[in-house]
């Protein structure tokens, strides 16, 4: 471990802070989701991916990430700034005009760390399926992780994609869900039920973790153990669990947060629960 | 000029939202479809009011488009509803083949069109849609200005019999029409007559245009404004007999130049009368986040830009 898990959750607290003072400061934007992957963010960035911070596009001998849920942009920008890809001051931007920070991720403003436009949801396992099928004809033994929202799963591109990657035994691809249960219209079993993802992957040939992605240590292990799965035949879907807001209690686990900006009032309430640990931005 | 006034601002999708609700109860065989934006939508009422009616599709545009294309087998008219980038280009061969090609009966109704959507940025802010649409044989394409020309639109698209690509905005802007208006598929609206330039408009640059004529009147400039609502079947007439009149045209969209109502506009011209014609509208870019007005600014649609593109084009006039 190059961190401790302590360490790591200090971390973590300081991206949720960042993520509802981004939200706040431009009144839009999506807190939830972003809030409930703050976890995994930090794991990958801090203490998973391996990866440098003077970017580049090809990513040559390195690992890459694609967020598929682009609509999560802040948990990323704010892992991004204190992984050192850009000076943390930039995250004041976000969603304001003129600015690299999009309000979905963006490779057109050449922000470091993105290598492909999201938010029109249900595309980026596709994505990270071609990436890792370039660094396999590139002999790049690198891993290639992805992660998509559940209720992005009702995209049919993503059954596309989760059929082709088994059968081109796509086996260095680690993808993760975020499996918070809500979505924009209510909780996804009301909207359109995903029903036992885990028999679904299965079936379709993927070999299936099961995380708890509000536990530092059980999604820091999780993803030591799927890289341990690959390079036999199969890709590797970590069904992470989450809680929609995960980190502010008024927030846990409502779809009503999922793209909605705190008040004044609630943003006070909200740092009060989340210790400034690397210095606001 | 013509003065018009406002005591309100609304949101053309609220207006959307009102006239589903009316449509509904003036015909049973309305349904709507949605995928999972029903709040953005503004189809709260009609899913009230008709629960048995409303199908929450999940997210899944493609498979919305072809469950509306089935429901019309058996006489059912389906409204769907979504963004307008996931109503157009998304789903653009399955309204290609299932809708337009084998016409039948869907009216694809998309809001947060063009850059007002503000701070989602450029993944989210189409605004290629009119030409998508425009583009595909027997398609209606329609851009309301207001919130009572957008729940008018939306009722009489229901009477009308064939595929419709409805399109309108997420920000409140003013409600200057008559709330009582009978709607008529491409019949543009006289705004203000006039006789130095024609000054051409669709949805939300509409109030926009009408800004810049009081303007264009302080300086001495009679414009001629035209609503077109209706960017297909594009009203000829219309703009034949106005330009006849003006002999020269400023279009005003919130699309791209390519493909939009502009391009309409100038093909019409071409063929029938050679005219002098400036394009207000995004030139071939994607948007980006901001506020909706920042955005109008940076892209070119404000008032002044219609005024610059007057100027511009009566210099030209021989
Ligand atoms: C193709 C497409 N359709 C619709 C949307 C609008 N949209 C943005 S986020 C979202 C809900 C996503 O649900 P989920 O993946 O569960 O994310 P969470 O609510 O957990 O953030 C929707 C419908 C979109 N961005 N892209």
């Amino acid at each position: 471990m190059k961190h401790t898990i302590k360490e790591l959750e200090d971390i973590a607290s300081q991206v949720r802070r960042d993520i509802v003072r981004m939200v706040h400061a431009c009144q839009s934007g999506h807190p939830g989701a972003s809030l409930g992957c703050a976890d995994f963010f930090t794991a990958l960035y801090f203490e998973v991916l391996n990866h440098k911070t003077d970017f580049t596009m090809a990513g040559a001998g390195e690992d890459l990430f694609f967020l598929s849920n682009g609509h999560i942009s802040p948990v990323w920008y704010s892992t991004l700034a204190h992984a050192g890809y850009f000076d943390k001051s930039e995250l004041a931007t976000f969603r304001k005009l003129n600015s690299r920070l999009q309000g979905h991720p963006t490779t057109h403003e050449g922000l470091p760390g993105i290598r492909i436009a999201s938010g029109s949801l249900g595309q980026g396992l596709s994505v990270a399926i071609g990436a890792a099928l370039a660094k396999r004809l590139n002999g790049d033994k690198s891993y290639v992780f992805a992660l998509m929202g559940d209720g992005e799963l009702q995209e049919g591109q993503n059954w596309e994609a989760a059929m082709f990657a088994p059968f081109h035994k796509v086996d260095h691809l680690i993808a993760s869900v975020d499996y918070n249960g809500q979505q924009i219209d209510g909780p996804t079993d009301k909207v359109l039920a995903l029903d036992s993802l885990q028999a679904k992957f299965e079936a379709f040939g993927w070999h299936v973790i099961n995380t708890d992605g509000n536990d530092m240590k059980s999604i820091v292990e999780g993803l030591h153990y799927a890289k341990t799965l690959t390079g036999k035949g199969k890709p590797i879907l970590n069904l992470m669990s989450t809680q929609m807001g995960a980190g502010v209690d008024f927030m846990v686990g409502s779809h009503k947060w999922h793209g909605t900006a705190p008040s004044d009032a609630q943003l006070a309430v909200a740092l009060a629960q989340l210790p400034e640990t690397l210095g606001d931005y | 000029m013509k003065k018009y006034t406002y005591t309100e601002k609304k949101d053309t999708r609220s207006g959307f939202g009102a006239g589903l609700l009316e449509a509904g109860k003036k015909n049973e065989n309305v349904v709507a479809l949605c995928a999972d934006l029903v709040g953005s939508l503004k189809m709260d009422a009609f899913i009230a009011e008709f629960p048995d009616r409303f199908t929450q599709v999940g997210i899944a545009e493609a498979n919305m488009i072809g469950i509306a294309a089935g429901m019309t087998i058996n006489g059912k008219i389906p409204f769907t509803g979504t963004f307008a980038n996931f109503s157009t280009g998304r789903v653009y061969d399955q309204i290609r083949q299932s809708v337009a090609y084998s016409n039948k009966n869907v009216k694809i109704c998309a809001s947060h069109a063009g850059l007002t959507l503000g701070e989602d940025g450029a993944t989210h802010q189409i605004l290629e849609d009119i030409g998508l649409m425009k583009m595909l044989p027997g398609m209606v394409v329609i851009n309301p200005c207001d919130y009572n020309q957008t729940k008018a639109a939306t009722v009489a698209i229901a009477e009308y019999e064939g595929p419709v690509y409805l399109r309108f905005g997420r920000p409140v802007i003013p409600v200057f029409t008559d709330p009582d208006q009978k709607f008529e598929i491409g019949k543009a609206w006289m705004v203000n007559e006039g006789t130095d330039v024609t000054i051409i408009a669709t949805g939300h640059m509409v109030w926009r245009a009408i800004e810049a004529g009081e303007k264009l009147a302080e300086m001495g400039i009679d414009a001629e404004i035209i609503n077109i609502h209706t960017i297909k079947p594009l009203d000829e007439e219309a703009v034949l007999k106005s330009v006849k009149k003006t002999g020269c045209v400023v279009t005003c969209e919130e699309h791209n130049k390519f493909g939009g109502l502009g391009e309409s506009v100038a093909r019409l011209l071409t063929t029938e009368l050679p005219t002098p014609q400036e394009f207000v509208a995004t030139n071939d870019t994607f948007g980006e986040s901001g506020t909706p007005d920042q955005l109008m600014t940076k892209y070119g649609l404000d008032p002044s830009n219609i005024i610059e593109a007057v100027q511009k084009v009566m210099g030209r006039k021989k």
